[in-house]
């Protein structure tokens, strides 16, 4: 977490609205892609009414994906979208499609299962390809700061937070204007009715993990420049995107959103007040209320 | 008159804007069978869930056995004696006859041995007896229904919600059935039964509740409500009605 | 009575191990094994007979190691005490997420995520505090004497925690045959009927989750005595709450024998990968995924369920097969 910088932390510092609003900011940026991660989570949820343990790994796997796609082959992680995306797309499709939906025989707590296994398959796989280093990307208007006149921001997260809205408001399109996305919106709907109606089911659940993993894939792309790869990278925002996800409503796009960016505005500021720690905690503890206070977070459907 | 076993006064069930339940009250004395029914859609199952505790009125009062028992939860109701079928009937699928009927018979018998013996009898009361060793899933609708009145059963239940556990059987079924349920109240239960198989409500029913759109629209014996207008117009719509009145004119 | 033989049995042939095997290294090998299977014998409580799946295991194994050491490194307690207190904390730790959890009446994957956000909040909240040694951890003193629950012979902590084990082992099996059992996989089966037939389901599982908690806390326990020392991502970690769930699906889920089994193979497992392959790291892991891919899969019910269905199946076939009015062997 980067802290409001280049300003002496004097103790009046600390409360100015300087570093107030530098710290708000800077949690928006973040929060704009933890809102990508969760996008993907709560569309699979929505859709498919599971959990996707292993969202972390694909994570994990596409930050890989964008350092190498730099490393080997000079990509600049923002075009490597268009070659990481789809195939992470087609990664999604194929996990749904030929592993998940026949290994579970149906079952809820099965396809948890799965989905877990998937994960550590994954995150394991990596660790044994690449070893537990972090590799980071070095960009060369990587540290380039915006200059806001009251402070600073650096330039790849100016971009991300414009990258994903511009996804969002393409899924938004997507779902409501294609085939597809009216397919995928009757299946989440009634299942049953949507089966009835002729539709695919099995293959619009592997579209949809397909997307929710581009989701995944795109937001590694944006977060190669300022964030890092190694294995266990994609576990720490992912259970952030839990939380997103349940705050904002299970299956709820708008909810994944705003409770991306608010959550990403709480870690900032709890982050900056309380201590790295202590800020991840107070958002788990979070997590944990809404679960069992409000289970449908604020957007959600009524279990 | 003394108290019939269950009493319940002027339920009502709302769901957001919805009123599912208004102001129903009905009675079933033990010993006796009692049938509540009505069109579809009419709230009968809405009205079972409320007096067995898986839905809390909206207001109104349950009394049984002299006790007001509204709102206590489905589990403690069937302490006190109230059991109930499901109108989709929900077998512990993974587990055998004999196991699934072992689940209820444990309520008043914590002893394995003393619970099994009660799960044999129960089972063989209800016609299950070759099948106690088979898995649950692998019953035909007919041995469901069965099983699910067994599990009920073996609770040892003063008062008995049967919610359609004639809905899906064949006539032959229907006739080996009813005489299990006739024998129940003559052991002293009181049975209330939601069913649409007229002939069966016709010939088991002692006293007939009708519900329509939520609220309680006739009440007597099987001839009096199957003659009745309001009942008949409830069902077939108000021509038929009509003519049912233009009927007892002449 | 005899419903007990299988397990008299297997825990005999175990503890006979030690008469044939010196090696330090293989006793190591099974001292490990048996602590998986014991944590993931309380798994197999709440998850595989309640059908609760916990993705937070750690949370109890977690409590039990850091209580006990805490109680010695910091209070200078009695070792047997603190293993005592362990459990005790441990299974409060599950009354606590269940209570909240049960009253909540979270479904399957909300419970999943519940059970594994207590555990990262723990596992964070370890790693910062004081009394849990931060970051660095937990050392116990080097104690080699019994009032320590310390031996110099690694033997003798295998028959520990096989003692330890063999008490989970007939836990189980007393649950299959007690109401409590009879109720607790009602409630797995389908919550609604069983509430129905009289039985609290929330208390039902409550309960269940105490008694998970207290066995794998107790193993938790356990490896503080063994390797004497902690830290946070030891004691909270997610690969204790992953072998914990693993070990059980792949043995058998609502057996009595299913996480002995499962930590038999998997650790075997585990260990073949690494003789082949060198220590790499990773790769023993990246199998444990594949395989909970493979037998969900293919034997949902694990290797001891695979293998009752099969003996059932067979039976079936042979009694069918037999022609009217021969006399059927067998």
């Amino acid at each position: 977490m980067m802290h409001p910088c280049d300003l002496p932390l004097r103790v009046a510092d600390v409360l100015s609205p300087i570093i107030l609003v530098t710290a708000v900011i800077n949690g928006l940026m973040t929060g704009a892609v933890y809102a990508l991660v969760a996008l993907g989570l709560t569309l699979i949820y929505g859709v498919l009414h599971i959990i996707n343990f292993a969202h972390g790994a694909l994570l994990s796997a596409a930050l890989f994906a964008a350092f190498f796609a730099y490393q080997k082959l000079g990509l600049d992680p923002y075009l490597a979208i268009v070659l990481i995306a789809p195939g992470f797309f087609a990664l999604g499709y194929a996990l749904q499609r030929f592993v998940i939906g026949p290994a579970s025989h149906g079952d809820d707590r099965n396809m948890l299962l799965v989905t877990l296994g998937l994960a550590v398959l994954i995150e394991n796989a990596l660790l044994y390809a690449f070893h537990a280093d972090t590799r980071t990307v070095d960009l060369a208007y990587g540290f380039k700061s915006l200059d806001l006149g009251f402070t600073f921001i650096a330039v790849p997260r100016v971009i991300s937070f414009a990258a994903v809205f511009i996804v969002a408001l393409v899924l938004w399109l997507v779902m409501a204007l294609t085939d597809t996305g009216k397919a995928i919106r009757a299946v989440a709907k009634e299942k049953l009715g949507a089966e009835l109606a002729g539709i695919d089911v099995a293959h619009i659940y592997a579209m949809t993990f397909g997307i929710g993993t581009a989701c995944v894939a795109i937001a590694a792309c944006l977060l190669i420049p300022t964030y890092y790869a190694n294995p266990r990278a994609g576990n720490a925002f992912v259970l952030v995107a839990f939380t997103i996800v349940v705050l904002g409503g299970m299956g709820s796009v708008p909810g994944a959103l705003i409770g991306g960016l608010v959550i990403g505005v709480v870690e900032s500021l709890a982050g900056f007040y309380f201590g790295e720690s202590l800020g991840q905690v107070g958002i788990f503890l979070i997590f944990i209320v809404v679960l069992l206070v409000r289970p449908r977070g604020l957007f959600g459907a009524s279990a | 008159m003394a108290e019939p076993l269950l009493s319940v006064e002027d339920i009502s069930r709302r769901f957001g804007g919805l009123v599912a339940v208004n102001a129903a009250s009905l009675s079933a004395p033990a010993g006796h069978i009692t049938a509540l029914i009505g069109p579809n859609g009419a709230g009968k199952t809405t009205l079972f869930s409320v007096i067995s505790g898986f839905l809390k009125p909206s207001s109104g009062s349950v009394r049984y056995a002299g006790d007001d028992v509204t709102g206590e939860p489905p589990h403690r109701l069937a302490r006190r004696g109230i059991a109930r079928t499901f109108q989709i009937v929900q077998p512990f699928a993974g587990l055998s006859v004999r196991d699934n009927i072992l689940v209820g018979a444990h309520l008043r018998h914590r002893a394995r041995p003393a619970a099994l013996a009660l799960a044999e009898n129960v089972g063989q009361d209800v016609g299950l007896g070759e099948l106690l060793d088979r898995p649950a899933h692998t019953l035909t609708v007919a041995g469901r229904k069965r099983l699910e009145l067994a599990k009920a059963l073996a609770t040892e239940p003063k008062l008995l919600l049967l919610d359609e556990v004639l809905a899906g059987l064949n006539p032959s079924e229907i006739r080996d059935i009813v005489p299990v349920i006739r024998a129940l109240s003559a052991r002293g239960i009181a049975v209330l039964m939601i069913e649409h198989v007229m002939q069966a409500v016709m010939s088991l029913a002692e006293h007939v509740f009708v519900l329509a759109e939520g609220r309680i629209i006739a009440q007597g014996s099987p001839a009096q409500v199957a003659a009745d207008p309001v009942v008949v117009e409830a069902y077939l719509g108000h021509d038929a009605a009509a003519n049912v009145r233009s009927a007892h004119v002449r | 009575m005899k419903i007990f033989l299988p397990i008299a049995i297997v825990v005999a042939a175990l503890a006979a191990v030690p008469l044939f095997v010196h090696s330090n290294v293989v006793l190591n090998f099974l001292v490990v094994t048996l602590l998986i299977a014991l944590a993931g014998q309380g798994w197999n409580i709440l998850g595989g007979y309640g059908g609760q799946y916990s993705f937070g295991q750690a949370a109890f194994f977690g409590t039990g190691a850091y209580v006990t050491a805490i109680i010695q490194v910091h209070y200078g307690v009695n070792a047997w005490i603190g293993f005592a207190a362990g459990i005790a904390a441990g299974a409060a730790v599950g009354a606590f997420i269940g209570a909240l959890a049960f009253r909540a009446a979270l479904r399957s994957s909300y419970f999943a995520l519940v059970t594994l956000a207590f555990a990262e909040v723990l596992r964070i909240l370890a790693s910062v505090a004081p009394i849990t040694g931060a970051g660095v951890g937990l050392l116990v003193k080097l104690d080699l004497r019994a009032q320590a629950f310390q031996f110099q012979s690694r033997a003798v902590f295998y028959l520990v925690v096989l003692a330890l084990l063999a008490v989970s082992l007939v836990i189980a099996q007393l649950l299959e045959r007690s109401r409590f059992g009879v109720w607790l996989i009602a409630v797995r089966e389908n919550e609604d009927a069983a509430m129905a037939l009289g039985v609290d389901a929330f208390a039902v599982k409550l309960a269940a989750m105490v008694l998970s908690a207290a066995i794998t806390a107790a193993a938790g326990c356990f490896y503080v005595q063994y390797f004497l020392f902690i830290d946070s991502g030891i004691a909270y970690g997610t690969w204790i709450s992953i072998e914990a769930l693993l070990t059980p699906i792949i043995g058998g889920v609502g057996t009595v024998f299913g996480a002995l089994v499962g930590a038999l193979v998997v650790k075997s497992l585990g260990e073949g990968v690494k003789l082949l392959t060198g220590d790499v790291p990773g790769l023993d892991l990246m199998i444990y995924g594949a395989v909970l891919v493979l037998v969900i899969g293919f034997a949902p019910r694990g290797l001891v369920g695979a293998f009752t269905d099969a003996r059932a199946h067979l039976a079936r076939r042979f009694k069918t097969s037999a022609p009217v009015g021969e006399v059927a062997r067998g």
